[in-house]
């Protein structure tokens, strides 16, 4: 495993690369979409229930079958990278709108209404109470969708592009099992680093978790 | 191909009676069928996995630390590097495609289901034993009622990926729904991809509805009443989701 690493050092970091920008993209992509749509769910309260409902439809489309159907809708060919970026983009979108729809709902009453007390305007309160003390379940769902997004990336090896995944369906073509091995072990290891960098920010970002967790 | 393509090619595949025959092999029903099929025996086999297991860590609340590193490392597989894997390993059959769908489908139920064990009031707990229960009647009677709802939630999302993960087994040379989308991918068919698309959207809400009705008839109406419509997200909120952050 070693020696193919050695041997094919070029192209399992350029898949490498690629797979990191295409995962990551989307995330901050989707995140961002995501933080309005969220805040409105739970601003008018009746528009919860059907954003959660659209976000689980968006989330059972198969990410293969999104990686087909959206050149073909938006006009852009099947090896364009955007397409993984538009997919993997929805799947982020479809997951945090409900979680920071969530995220503000599990901000308690009580603190609101300290706030509101103190004479906090809407905006200042949103953006200086409520969103801080939302960030917990935030950055909770931030990390499911950061990590699934990396696994995620891979089954467009199917439609060509796919960052590590491509070393999958050449192990599979090849009937070889070190491309695959060193695909999954770099796809879980940037998974994991990604995962610790979130945690890492989040305990900068909510110092008071800790000393509220027993 | 013209520029703007008319939107009836889209429902060629879906709309074509010939691919609706039950007797072709192939053809949309059987797919469906094998489709069904798979989903269900991957997250039955995940079910009988992570739910002891989850159980047990919730219960004791011992291995936690385990539970949860195992749960995040599982998230983070990629399902079809793990099924090329097993496909080099093993060879094509049902094994592989099995062993990657439950590799998806253990975390979320096992996160789930000891979160849901934890984020039961102590002093429910505290009472049962008080009331003089046995451990096994004390999860049996008062944990596990309490905590359905977050255990069926963390079904129904296994379910839900489980059965959009498994047209990847098409690539491999398996059946199901991925056989429109990797057929109709070789040959250009779009109208063939996005019958295979809809039909495997259609058919995860199907099970989600399912999932919702499951919930509404098993889990205990005082719990529902408390847990659903208003304070729904409350539940699965800071108790339980940053369990696995905190700690």
């Amino acid at each position: 495993m070693i020696d193919y690493a050695v041997n094919n050092r070029s192209t399992i970091l350029d898949a490498l690369g690629q797979h990191i920008w295409l995962s990551l993209v989307p995330v901050l992509l989707g995140t961002l979409i995501a933080l309005p749509i969220g805040y409105l769910a739970v601003r008018y309260r009746s528009l919860y229930q059907p954003i959660v409902n659209i976000g689980g439809v968006l989330y059972s489309i198969p990410s293969l079958a999104l990686f087909v159907v959206i050149p073909a809708v938006v006009g852009i060919g099947v090896l364009s990278p955007l397409n993984i970026v538009i997919a993997l983009t929805i799947y982020t979108l479809a997951l945090m709108a409900r979680t920071v729809a969530d995220a503000l709902l599990s901000v308690q009453g009580e603190t609101t209404r300290a706030a509101h007390a103190l004479g906090y305007r809407p905006v200042r309160q949103l953006l200086g109470v409520e969103l801080p003390m939302a960030l917990p379940v935030m950055f909770a769902g931030l990390r499911v969708a950061t990590v699934s997004s990396i696994s995620l990336v891979s089954v467009g090896a199917f439609v060509g592009i796919g960052g590590l995944g491509a070393l999958f369906t050449r192990g599979l073509q090849l009937d070889f099992i070190e491309p695959i091995l060193i695909g999954i072990i770099l796809s879980v290891l940037l998974a994991g680093l990604c995962d610790l960098a979130l945690v890492l920010t989040q305990r900068r970002l909510t110092p008071w978790t800790r000393v509220v967790a027993r | 191909m013209t520029a703007v393509t008319p939107m009836i090619n889209y429902f060629g595949y879906l709309l074509d009676g010939a691919n609706w025959a039950w007797s072709t092999s192939g053809s949309i029903p059987h797919l469906l069928l094998q489709h069904i099929e798979y989903t269900l025996v991957a997250v039955l086999i995940s079910a009988a996995i992570a739910l002891p297991v989850g159980l047990l860590i919730g219960h004791t609340n011992r291995g936690a630390f385990l539970a949860i590193n195992i749960g995040n490392a599982g998230r983070s597989l990629p399902t079809f590097g793990l099924l090329s894997l097993m496909v080099t390993l093993v060879g094509i059959g049902t094994l592989p495609v099995l062993v990657a769908l439950v590799v998806l489908a253990v975390p979320p139920i096992l996160a789930a289901t000891y979160a849901g064990i934890r984020s039961v009031d102590r002093s429910a707990v505290d009472a049962a034993v008080g009331m003089g229960m046995r451990p096994t009647q004390v999860l049996f009677r008062a944990e596990v009622p309490m905590a359905l709802p977050l255990i069926i939630s963390g079904l129904r999302s296994a379910t839900l990926q489980v059965c959009a993960t498994a047209t990847v087994a098409a690539y491999v040379g398996f059946g199901g729904l991925g056989r429109l989308l990797i057929d109709g991918l070789s040959f250009n068919a779009y109208d063939q991809v996005f019958a295979g698309a809809v039909l495997v959207a259609l058919l995860a809400i199907a099970f989600d509805l399912l999932g919702a009705a499951t919930e509404r008839a098993v889990v205990s109406p005082g719990i529902q009443s408390r847990g659903t419509r208003r304070t729904r997200p409350a539940p699965a909120s800071p108790p339980a989701r940053t369990a696995g952050t905190s700690r």
